[in-house]
């Protein structure tokens, strides 16, 4: 069936792209706010000043890979919502397309698209901010690659459970970004309240930020195996939760 | 069972049931369908005909009973099964803006020998909707489109779920065209319908559904002759001595009289011709003459004591 995987797999990214508003809140969106934090960011600190571990250099380019891969989560729930409610799914199920290569084809688009968006994050970057030369974009970009895939199963967990389409981008959202306050990208996560250290600690994100911010620094991917067990793992319970709660119609 | 062997039903339904919660959408439900036969499951909404068909194409699960199609299970062996079975599905939808090619181009990716889709397109009237978005398709070109990808894997069985529902006249009668053509290509239909007009005009044999359950099967015409076999002439003429003429006719049942006009009611096969025998060996001179032959309609209201637009 990889046939239909590739096929799937390019179908549905064709079609993302025609929808008017898919193309920019997932791809042009991200750039936007890359540009206009960096902006911000930049005109208030002198070059000086600029550690190379400082908000621009790490925290901004981790802030907006974060953002890359969570719109791509919700609009995989959208999308996988509007296709149930739809009739979709049960239309394509009754084919001998698998379950699985209709996820997998999904979860390759916004893969794609979220190395894409990255990408042009990069370039934009490039012509505003000058990226110093020890700018480690293709471990940055592996880093993304394996949080997104992993934040992605919290996403089809979602869309699992989820009834309808109108409730799937609320209730995605409501899920996915307070993680973002939490997950040490603004406060460490030692400096939180206990409560909340638990908290952050049982969140994906987390390890996905400090994966990335860790990678940015120029640490050694040895040094973050923790990092990846940990997005493993929570890769495989959701995906394994969803398969049990996953209802086609 | 093996697969091996021909088998001279395509399907064969054995006591299936399903339930929703406390709903017993269909219970105790069999039948079989013969190679080559368009076979209707005929009953108002919500009396499991949908669920009876969706357990057969293996979309559902019964909880009781056995179904075999093509000499195959179709949950056991379910990838066999799709692969030699089209499906339409009541209110399915595709993608918005997938392309009219696009899906059929899909389709035909996932079948081992698929059909030129071009010619498919072609012949179901789409070829100038190649390039056009689901979404702007009329729902009569949507049907033609779910048409197509049912058929795309030239499949032994189609299954086709209220294909016509929501249709202008015009629409259905193209689309029920397009049915004939899928039978005469020696394929088994089993078809899903509320309109007794559509059972009578493409079915070989229908299973009338009533509450999950089957009520009777057979074909249109046996099933009128069996629960309706009254019918009824309705003439007109100014002939003094009709009336008596006509009550001598020995199928005659009633004969009833307003002004000019008589309806006579009988039974039997040869009613019809008997009473035209009697009008010519009479001589009466009629100035107007009707039949009115009871239809799967009736057939309905009789055995389930309402309409099957309640």
């Amino acid at each position: 069936m990889l046939h239909g995987l590739w096929k799937l797999t390019w179908l549905e990214l064709k079609i993302f792209l025609r929808e008017p508003l898919g193309a920019f809140g997932s791809i042009v969106f991200p750039v936007l706010v890359f540009l206009v934090l960096g902006r911000f960011a930049g005109g208030r600190i002198t070059p000086s000043s600029l550690s190379p571990a400082g908000f621009a250099h790490v925290g901004l380019p981790v802030f907006v890979a974060v953002l890359i891969s969570l719109s791509g989560v919700l609009s995989l729930v959208t999308i996988i919502s509007i296709y149930r409610e739809g009739g979709i799914l049960k239309r394509l199920r009754a084919t001998p397309l698998r379950p699985q290569t209709i996820l997998a084809a999904h979860v390759l688009v916004k893969l794609t698209l979220t190395a894409l968006t990255m990408a042009l994050t990069v370039l934009a970057g490039k012509r505003y901010f000058p990226i110093h030369a020890g700018f480690p974009i293709f471990g940055f970009s592996l880093a993304l690659l394996i949080s997104t895939w992993s934040i992605l199963s919290i996403g089809f967990l979602i869309a699992s459970i989820v009834p309808t389409a109108r409730f799937a981008q609320p209730i995605g959202a409501a899920i996915l970004y307070p993680m973002i306050g939490v997950c040490g990208l603004f406060v460490p996560v030692q400096s939180l309240p206990p409560a909340l250290q638990v908290v952050a600690r049982l969140l994906p994100l987390t390890y996905a930020v400090s994966l990335l911010e860790g990678i940015l620094k120029g640490e050694a991917w040895s040094a973050h195996m923790g990092d990846v067990a940990a997005l493993v793992v929570v890769f495989a319970i959701c995906t394994a939760l969803s398969a049990k709660v996953f209802r086609w119609e | 069972m093996g697969a091996s062997a021909t088998p001279r039903f395509a399907i064969q339904v054995s006591r299936i049931r399903k339930t929703y919660g406390a709903t017993v959408a269909v219970s105790e439900v069999s039948f079989d369908v013969s190679e080559g036969e368009v076979f209707g499951l005929i009953g108002p909404n919500g009396a499991g005909k949908t669920t009876t068909m969706e357990c057969v194409e293996g979309v559902r699960r019964p909880e009781g009973g056995e179904i075999s199609i093509l000499g195959l299970d179709p949950f056991r062996d379910v990838y066999q099964v799709q692969n030699r079975i089209g499906v339409q599905l009541q209110q399915a939808q595709l993608q918005k803006r997938i392309k009219v090619w696009e899906a059929v181009d899909l389709w035909a990716s996932l079948y081992p020998k698929p059909m030129d889709g071009n010619r498919l397109l072609e012949q179901l009237g789409l070829a100038d909707k190649r390039n056009a978005l689901f979404m702007t398709l009329s729902g009569g070109q949507k049907q033609r489109l779910f048409i197509a990808l049912a058929l795309i894997n030239d499949p032994q069985v189609v299954f086709l779920d209220e294909l016509t529902t929501g249709l202008d006249p015009q629409s259905r009668r193209a689309i029920w065209d397009l049915v004939r053509g899928i039978r005469d290509r020696g394929k088994t239909v089993v078809l899903t319908t509320h309109l007794m007009e559509e059972a009578e005009r493409l079915c070989d044999r229908v299973a009338i559904i009533e509450r999950g359950k089957i009520i009777d099967i057979g074909g249109p015409e046996e099933l009128v002759s069996r629960h309706c076999p009254t019918r009824a002439v309705v003439l007109a003429t100014e002939d003094a001595l009709a009336e008596e003429r006509l009550r001598a006719i020995p199928r005659v049942e009633t004969v009833m009289r307003q002004g000019f006009e008589f309806t006579i009611q009988g039974q039997g096969d040869d009613f019809v011709t008997e009473v035209i025998q009697c009008l010519s060996e009479n001589r009466i001179r009629i100035t107007s003459f009707r039949t009115v032959l009871p239809n799967l309609e009736d057939v309905f209201l009789k055995l389930t004591g309402h309409s099957i637009r309640d």
